[in-house]
């Protein structure tokens, strides 16, 4: 019973739940076992599982009076970059040790609102600073994934990894993840799940630790696209408290996954197109391409010519705004505190004890391209390149409904790969980065296996706040791939 | 201009003016903004920078600052820019201050000083900017600890910038009173400089006058006006003494020493901050509706300059006059109470005469006068019907300012209506030149500087209560008969 309950989507579990075919607190129990089950993976940082049973109960309530809420009793997980009210938030890092915010962040918040039940807090990378999951303090997050008949663990992606690994082995039926750079679609990919990054103004950042504001996305991590629509239903919406949101109604995602893309245009970026892709990644593309037009889509081939400066005008903006924004962990208030024998002393101890290596990294080169003499050359400069991208995708989208590509250059790689070469990491967000340059919106949805059996995800890029476009392509390519295959790795086998 | 022993010496000076927004909450939190309450008692996680949490921006700071721009006949820029100040330090909870840099709320503008040769010069206004304040570090709370008061962190601050337009101490003295009183006529900032309401960064150089403009020095964090003309003063004798030996000035910042009355070097040029300026990626760029800008235009209240004209053509005060009694909204509004259907030189006389002595001596601010528009008013009326004398007047007012008490009460109580009956008054001088036969002689053979000391012989009979002008017409009957 257990068993299947835990393979169930979302849709499934939320019709199940109010037929009375089982019971929120039944779900739940499976569930809290499941993420037990799941500690090799180490996708959780902390479980909450008496909280998970408390909310299921009082799910249990209104289900029975017949007031069931959107989501009620439906078990998630949430990155530890989401405060949670009284529930230790990390952010990965050793830095937020001991931190249990006072207040709960919009979207958690709402998320409860809609009567899902929190499982816990995922693992991620440090600050959410990460394409693999392997910067936290709390250690590195296993993709459930291994190749067949090789034995090597490979990590998640990021820097959602905790989530999109729980999502994947069953460990949670839904997860909430943020995407700064691709840190939503790129896990999805990785982990064969589905990984929505919306609009940019669409999800509130209230309550979510900053790593570079004018980047930082919130959005779901699902195994269906259908999923995701009744995922981002509850997280959306405008929040007075957070500048950056948007005051545009929140559509019914739901029923725009009308199966009907007749005539749609989608666009294929030529850029896209690097030297050195994986033959298989090419191939897939052209699969996608193939499965849109025989549903009926008109695929025209189109130029983003800035693409290739997206890349390094993001790994410019995204460390000079983390330099800021991180710079309030300072000992002084909250955290990690390591005395010294100056105010000095105490700022440099505690932060080169609290944050790890790839975070310094990014602060000192941010520091670096906001400094006297080299803002104009590095920041400036890149805050132009992201202008013209954005014109790019307005140019394109005169053209087009929606886009399609990759959603990452490679398949899952072996934890440690990379991670001596920042550079060879940072080419991972290749494909993603140039969504949350733009805002727009994008969709990672697992379209095939690679030829060493791992997942492989293709993205749709659409107009900002057209979320409805790119989830009913996106079902298209699910319907399309037929994704059935299983990680090796899930919760309910582990027992 | 100064003059040197190898010659004159013009001083430069350009002001930064801090002054606090009077708003009900803070810039970006929502949080309190009460003076003196308990420390951290008005800090929300915004203000407090925890993870997570985004600055909203409260408009009324926004209106109050495009109300103190138009103040100041400046341009409002529709699209102004907030950006991210960062250093380290502990009463600065996020490392960065939100300010605003290369896009300011308010562009170029002008204040107008009166100076003391009766000459009016307009000193230019460079800038005014919304940014928020930081909190307090406590030093002397604890042997080896430092604490943090984050009351004040998040207030709204305007920060107003000058040009280098004014040359003494004495004209950024008249600048900064007068910047003031149209910042608190425009009720925008309290200008509270106890309260560090208002706090002064001065920049001070000196040059040969029609020279390019030396190398300054920039005084921080100046809390009275009073220490901002000696610290411009001491400042500009300093620089002009190291120029006179040969030296050169060393860009620096410098904090003044009240006690000892001397600028000290905090930092310079080469250990400056980097601030690493960018736009504050949490808030959008500010745009105003031009609507809205016209609208608070439309609802300014008259500012000192105008009112000033007006009251010079309106009750016919002299400029002097008129610009003592507009220095502050509250004296010109008492003024005008005073004045209302009276005239308008004897209400002049009496505010900036007996009332502001009686302020001064008790110190007392004229919102807290125990003497009201009213009661003044009614006292000059007695003197106009005739019922009290001017000199018994003064008697009354000195009574009403202790006791509060009606003018009229305190008449009638001691007995100071003014005597008018012409015949008690003749039969006052009678006596008086009866008594005085030998001085009435002298009088007469011309010693005509007598006739007040008749006056006086006469009032001092009638307790003071005589009406002085009919003891005069009386007396000079009396004398020629």
């Amino acid at each position: 019973m257990s068993a299947s309950l835990l393979a169930l989507s979302v849709a499934e579990l939320r019709d199940g739940l109010r037929r009375r075919a089982f019971s929120a607190t039944e779900l739940a129990r499976a569930y809290n076992a499941a993420v037990e089950a799941a500690r090799p993976l180490n996708a959780y940082i902390t479980p909450t599982p008496e909280r998970a049973l408390a909310m299921a109960a009082a799910a249990d309530q209104r289900l029975a009076r017949g007031a069931a809420l959107p989501l009620d009793g439906v078990p998630i997980a949430v990155k530890d970059l989401f405060c949670t009210k009284d529930v230790p938030t990390t952010a990965g890092s050793r830095m937020l040790d001991g931190f249990r915010p006072p207040y709960e962040s919009t979207v958690t918040e709402k998320l409860w609102r809609a009567g899902a039940v929190m499982l816990g807090k995922t693992n991620l990378d440090e600050f959410a600073m990460g394409s693999s999951s392997t910067t936290s303090w709390y250690g590195p997050v296993l993709n459930p994934w291994r190749r067949p008949g090789d034995n090597r663990p490979l990590v998640p992606g990021g820097s959602s990894g905790g989530s999109a690994a729980a999502v994947a082995a069953h460990a949670a039926a839904a997860a909430i993840g943020t995407d700064t750079g691709g840190s939503i679609r790129q896990p999805a990919s990785f982990c064969g799940v589905v990984g929505l990054k919306p609009t940019y103004g669409r999800c509130s950042r209230w309550g979510v630790v900053a790593f570079a504001s004018s980047l930082d996305h919130p959005g779901p991590l699902t195994r269906t696209v259908r999923d995701a629509a009744i995922m981002l239903a509850a997280m959306a919406g405008h929040d007075p408290r957070d500048s950056t949101s948007a005051p545009v109604p929140v559509p019914d995602f739901e029923a725009a996954l009308t199966g009907d893309i007749r005539g749609l245009r989608i666009g294929i970026p030529r850029e896209y197109r690097r030297d050195g892709m994986p033959v298989e990644i090419e191939q897939l593309w052209r699969r996608g391409i193939d499965w849109l037009a025989t549903a009926g889509a008109e695929p025209i081939e189109i130029s983003l010519p800035m693409t290739e400066y997206a890349l390094p005008a993001y790994y410019i903006i995204a460390p000079a705004e983390a330099s800021s924004n991180l710079a309030r962990y300072d000992g002084v208030r909250f955290g990690l505190r390591i005395a010294g024998e100056s105010l000095e002393d105490m700022y440099e101890l505690t932060r080169a004890a609290g944050f790890g290596a790839e975070v310094r990294r990014r602060i000192l080169i941010g520091t670096y391209v906001l400094s006297a003499g080299y803002y104009d050359a590095y920041y400036l400069k890149a805050q132009r390149v992201r202008t013209l991208i954005a014109r790019d995708f307005a140019r394109a989208f005169e053209r087009v409904d929606a886009l399609l590509m990759p959603t990452a250059p490679s398949a899952a790689f072996a934890v440690g790969d990379n991670s001596d070469d920042p550079i060879a990491m940072y080419l991972n967000d290749v494909f993603t980065v140039p969504a949350n340059l733009a805002g727009l919106p994008a969709v990672s949805v697992p379209a095939g296996l690679s030829a060493d059996g791992l997942p492989l995800g293709l993205q749709i890029l659409g107009r900002a706040f057209d979320e409805a476009t790119i989830l009913r392509v996106a079902e298209i390519i699910e319907r399309a791939a037929d994704f059935r295959h299983r990680p090796s790795f899930l919760a309910e086998e582990m027992r | 201009m100064t003059a040197g022993h190898s010659g004159a010496w013009e001083t430069v000076i350009g002001l930064e003016v801090h002054a606090q927004i009077i708003a009900k909450a803070k810039l970006f939190s929502g949080a309190a903004t009460d003076f003196g309450a308990p420390p951290n008692t008005q800090v929300s996680p915004v203000d407090a920078a925890f993870p997570g949490m985004l600055p909203v921006l409260n408009r009324f700071c926004v209106e109050q600052a495009v109300k103190s721009g138009l103040g100041l006949e400046a341009e409002i820029n529709l699209r102004s820019v907030f950006e991210r100040k960062n250093y380290f330090y502990p009463d600065l909870p996020a490392g960065y201050q939100i300010s605003q840099y290369q896009q300011p709320l308010v562009g170029r503008g002008r204040v107008l000083i009166d100076l003391p040769d009766g000459t009016t010069r307009a000193i230019g206004i460079t800038r005014l900017h919304l940014e928020q304040d930081a909190g307090k570090s406590l030093h002397d709370q604890h042997p080896d600890l430092s604490y943090v008061d984050l009351n004040r962190a998040g207030i709204a601050l305007m920060e107003i910038v000058s040009e280098p337009d004014l040359r003494s101490a004495e004209e950024a003295g008249i600048y900064l009173r007068k910047l003031r009183a149209i910042l608190r006529y425009l009720g925008t900032c309290d200008g509270n400089m106890e309260e560090g309401s208002l706090r002064v960064d001065c920049n001070v150089s000196v040059r040969r006058p029609g020279a390019a403009l030396g190398t300054r020095c920039e005084i921080k964090n100046l809390n009275s006006i009073r220490f901002v003309m000696q610290a411009i003063d001491y400042e500009a004798r300093r620089q002009i003494a190291i120029l006179e030996e040969g030296g050169q000035v060393v860009q620096q910042t410098r904090l003044f020493d009240p006690d000892r009355g001397v600028t000290r070097p905090m930092r310079t040029k080469e250990e400056a901050h980097d601030y690493r300026y960018f736009p504050d990626p949490d808030l959008l760029p500010l745009v105003l509706d031009p609507a809205w800008v016209a609208q608070i235009r439309a609802n300014l209240p008259e500012l000192p300059d105008a009112k000033k004209a007006r009251f010079i053509a309106q009750y016919g005060l002299s400029a002097y006059d008129a610009g003592v009694l507009v220095a502050e909204r509250a004296s010109a509004d008492f003024f005008e109470a005073v004045a209302a259907g009276r005239d308008a030189k004897t209400a002049a006389n009496w505010v900036m005469g007996e009332l502001f002595a009686a302020l001064h001596r008790k110190g007392l601010s004229i919102e807290h006068s125990p003497v009201s528009p009213r009661q003044l008013g009614e006292l000059i009326d007695l003197i106009a019907d005739g019922t009290i004398s001017g000199r018994i007047a003064k008697e009354v007012f000195a009574e009403m300012v202790e006791t509060g008490a009606e003018p009229r009460a305190i008449v009638e109580r001691k007995g100071l209506r003014q005597v008018s009956d012409a015949a008690a008054i003749a039969a006052a001088v009678a006596a008086v030149l009866a008594r005085e036969a030998d001085k009435v002689a002298q009088y007469r053979a011309g010693r005509d500087k007598l006739f007040g000391y008749f006056v006086g012989q006469v009032m001092r009979a009638t307790a003071g209560k005589a009406n002085p002008a009919l003891v005069n017409q009386i007396l000079r009957q009396k004398l020629a008969e």
